[in-house]
């Protein structure tokens, strides 16, 4: 049992380790969220960013190592000892209640309307009434900017639109932290900066975010901290300004004349 | 040719025959189709292969192969049912293997998105198959279902191979009455054919219906 | 009533089941043959004609598929030569009748293959200048064929046990042979354990060795 203090993390992750066979995807990862940071992952594909942000809703599974949400472990009931059992799909769903993911492909509902979508884990996961429910999916997709678009099914609707149905859907659980995963990386470009604004606005109302993402524009301006990821391991972490400014780290440096030369 | 307008009756009832043992066999293998199309995608590994055998088996051997061997071969272990039991059990036990398949189908062609997007929002397994996988499944598996359906009514036709007066029977021993094989052949061949191609019609209105689905 | 097993009544008669099997295995081919022809026209002809052939050609592929294959056979061998006057072996008819069954799915499989063929590689031709006549020899019909090979097989394999309808006008293909061995020696059980089988290991081996041969040759 941990107290829950102004100043224990949200997410407390340390030594992460997970193989997909016999390749090591996450080396031995250490890493805090506070309660309203937001923290930006970025890295060359491979480097185990998206695997991380899995790992914490338990999307998949971790060898060793410890994730806490809010004071939970995330991924065993930790018997007593070495022997850890791994958590049951009840107490698994439980805790992802309270975690919220966004998808880079979107991943709604199609069967479902915009407000049907984000009403779902209301009413079957919260519990709220069909009138409650209903009432708080709206409030949430006016927010994003989707009010006229409540009964529309989301193959009538564009990637930006449908990508901030995911945003709503996701927050409406009010969890205590946010995972966005390259949220913006299969949108169209004029549709990237509708979804960043509401991801923004979101960061600055107090929102406790975790974004993988190529946007460095948003990475410098949105974000509280940036993480470098490459090899499995956090390589550099610091402010933005730190991070983005930093000269005498040859593999960020390459990372980011990359990332620059494809963003011009 | 009056002789032949006089039989219609008869085909009528042929053709009454025939729509009486699609139907037993839809329902039959739907029902076990699904339960064990849903076994074998959710169910513990030694559920498995025994589904899995089971349906390569009775889709690797021509229908009309199955039919001789439990019509001939039950009796002979002392299972004695009526000749329309057993050809329904045949024709059942051979769409079950089909409708396996296209329930397996319609389950695994979801995109695996859908079940992780289920999980973030904290849904259980029970709720992610009722409220997220089930409703896709379902649309999907509706069109190929009725194709099913199409081929089992086309199948029933080897029932008169067996002596049971189906429609194809029926034409058969009017012809053999009348001697004018080829009209009451294309009338038959007509008769097929409205109520097939009303099915494979509304199999085709559905999946365009349900296009949104694969979005 | 016990049931004691024998198979020698099978086993001194399995010519009847293996040449069964060859002949089975020889009507298939002809017929996807013939029937590869008649698809292949016929969806030429659909793709590149007006509302009249698109007609006709959907109305035969829908007649076909939606009347009993058993029906066909009866109807060409016993009602065609009603009124065109001239009969012929049983053999012959049930190539007929499978080749013009086999075309019908053909038609769909060439169709569907020609629409997919990427518009770049058509556009390619014709930037280089390729005529019409030209782009169809040497781009859409080699990635098509390419295109379609695991649905020609899965055809193949599906006549081969539509040959089994075969043995209703008595041509002595495989199940022919089984139904003259169940009926002069009631060993019923042991006929068929020995025919179901043939017809599975010979599709599964087919589909084994069709796979194998993709391989080589399929787009993805």
């Amino acid at each position: 049992m941990t107290e829950i203090s102004s100043t224990s993390p949200v997410v407390r992750i340390r030594g992460l380790r997970k193989s997909f066979g016999t390749n090591l995807v996450l080396d031995g990862i250490d890493l805090d969220v506070r309660k309203g940071e937001v923290v930006v992952v970025i890295g060359p594909s491979g480097s185990g960013k998206t695997t991380l942000l899995r790992c914490i809703n338990l999307l998949e599974t971790y060898d060793e190592g410890s994730i806490q949400v809010d004071g939970v472990e995330v991924g065993f009931r930790d018997g007593a000892g070495a022997v850890r059992h791994r958590r049951s799909d009840r107490e698994l769903s439980r805790i992802r209640a309270d975690i919220g993911m966004v998808f880079q492909l979107f991943n709604l509902f199609p069967h479902l309307t915009a407000r049907e979508n984000v009403m779902l884990g209301l009413r079957k996961v919260r519990g709220l009434s069909a009138a409650e429910a209903k009432r708080t999916a709206e409030q949430w997709l006016v927010r994003v900017g989707l009010g006229d678009k409540l009964d529309s099914l989301p193959n009538q609707l564009s990637g930006g639109q449908q990508q901030r149905v995911g945003i709503a859907r996701a927050v409406a659980m009010d969890p205590k932290v946010l995972l966005l995963d390259e949220i913006t990386s299969a949108l169209d470009p004029e549709l990237v900066g509708e979804v960043l604004t509401v991801v923004q606005e979101l960061a600055h109302d107090g929102m406790t975010m975790i974004v993988v993402t190529h946007e460095m524009t948003f990475a410098r301006d949105a974000s509280t901290r940036i993480v470098f990821m490459d090899g499995g391991r956090i390589q550099v972490e610091g402010s933005p300004r730190q991070v983005l400014s930093m000269i005498n780290h040859e593999r960020l440096k390459a990372f980011l004349a990359r990332i620059e030369l494809k963003q011009h | 040719m009056l002789y032949a307008i006089r039989s219609l009756p008869f085909l009528w009832q042929g053709l009454f025959v025939t729509l009486e043992v699609s139907a037993l066999v839809v329902f039959f293998s739907l029902i076990a189709g699904v339960i064990l199309g849903v076994g074998i995608v959710y169910g513990p590994w030694w559920l498995y292969w025994p589904i899995r055998i089971y349906s390569d088996f009775l889709r690797g051997i021509p229908l009309l192969v199955l039919i001789f061997f439990l019509y001939y071969a039950l009796p002979f272990v002392s299972i004695n049912l009526t000749n329309i039991a057993a050809v329904v059990l045949a024709l059942a036990a051979f769409e079950t293997a089909h409708i396996i398949e296209v329930v397996r189908g319609a389950i695994q062609s979801i995109p695996r998105g859908q079940n992780e997007a289920a999980k973030t929002i904290g849904l259980t397994f029970g709720k992610r198959l009722l409220y997220v996988i089930a409703p896709q499944a379902v649309r999907r598996f509706l069109p190929p279902w009725i194709n099913a359906v199409v081929d089992t009514v086309k199948g029933s036709a080897l029932v008169s191979l067996v002596g049971i007066v189906d429609l194809t029977l029926a034409i058969q021993q009017v012809i053999g009455r009348t001697y004018i094989p080829m009209p009451l052949y294309i009338l038959g061949a007509v008769m097929y054919f409205v109520i097939n191609y009303s099915l494979s019609s509304a199999s085709r209105a559905l999946e365009a219906r349900f296009a949104y689905i694969r979005e | 009533m016990t049931y004691h097993l024998n198979f020698g009544f099978v086993w001194r008669h399995f010519d009847k089941l293996g040449w069964g099997l060859v002949l089975s295995l020889e009507l298939a081919l002809v017929s996807i043959l013939i029937g590869m022809a008649i698809g292949l026209s016929l969806a030429l002809a659909y793709t590149g004609g007006g509302r009249f052939t698109r007609g006709i050609v959907a109305g035969y592929v829908e007649f076909i598929r939606n009347v009993p294959l058993l029906l066909l056979v009866y109807l060409v061998f016993y009602g065609v030569p009603s009124v065109g006057g001239f009969a012929y072996e049983a053999t012959a008819s049930f190539v007929i009748t499978l080749a013009v069954y086999a075309g019908a799915t053909m038609v769909e499989v060439f169709r569907a293959g020609l629409a997919a063929v990427p518009g770049g590689l058509i556009d390619a031709g014709k930037a280089i200048g390729l005529t019409g006549w030209q782009r169809l020899i040497c781009v859409r019909l080699p990635t098509m064929f390419r295109i379609v090979l695991p649905s020609l097989s899965n055809a193949y394999i599906s006549l081969f046990k539509d040959t089994s309808l075969a043995s209703v006008i008595a041509v002595p293909e495989l199940t022919y042979g089984a139904q003259w061995i169940n009926t002069n020696s009631f060993r019923v059980i042991e006929v068929w354990a020995v025919t179901a089988p043939m017809y599975l290991v010979t599709g599964y081996g087919l589909l084994f060795l069709l796979q194998r041969l993709e391989r080589r040759f399929v787009v993805h």
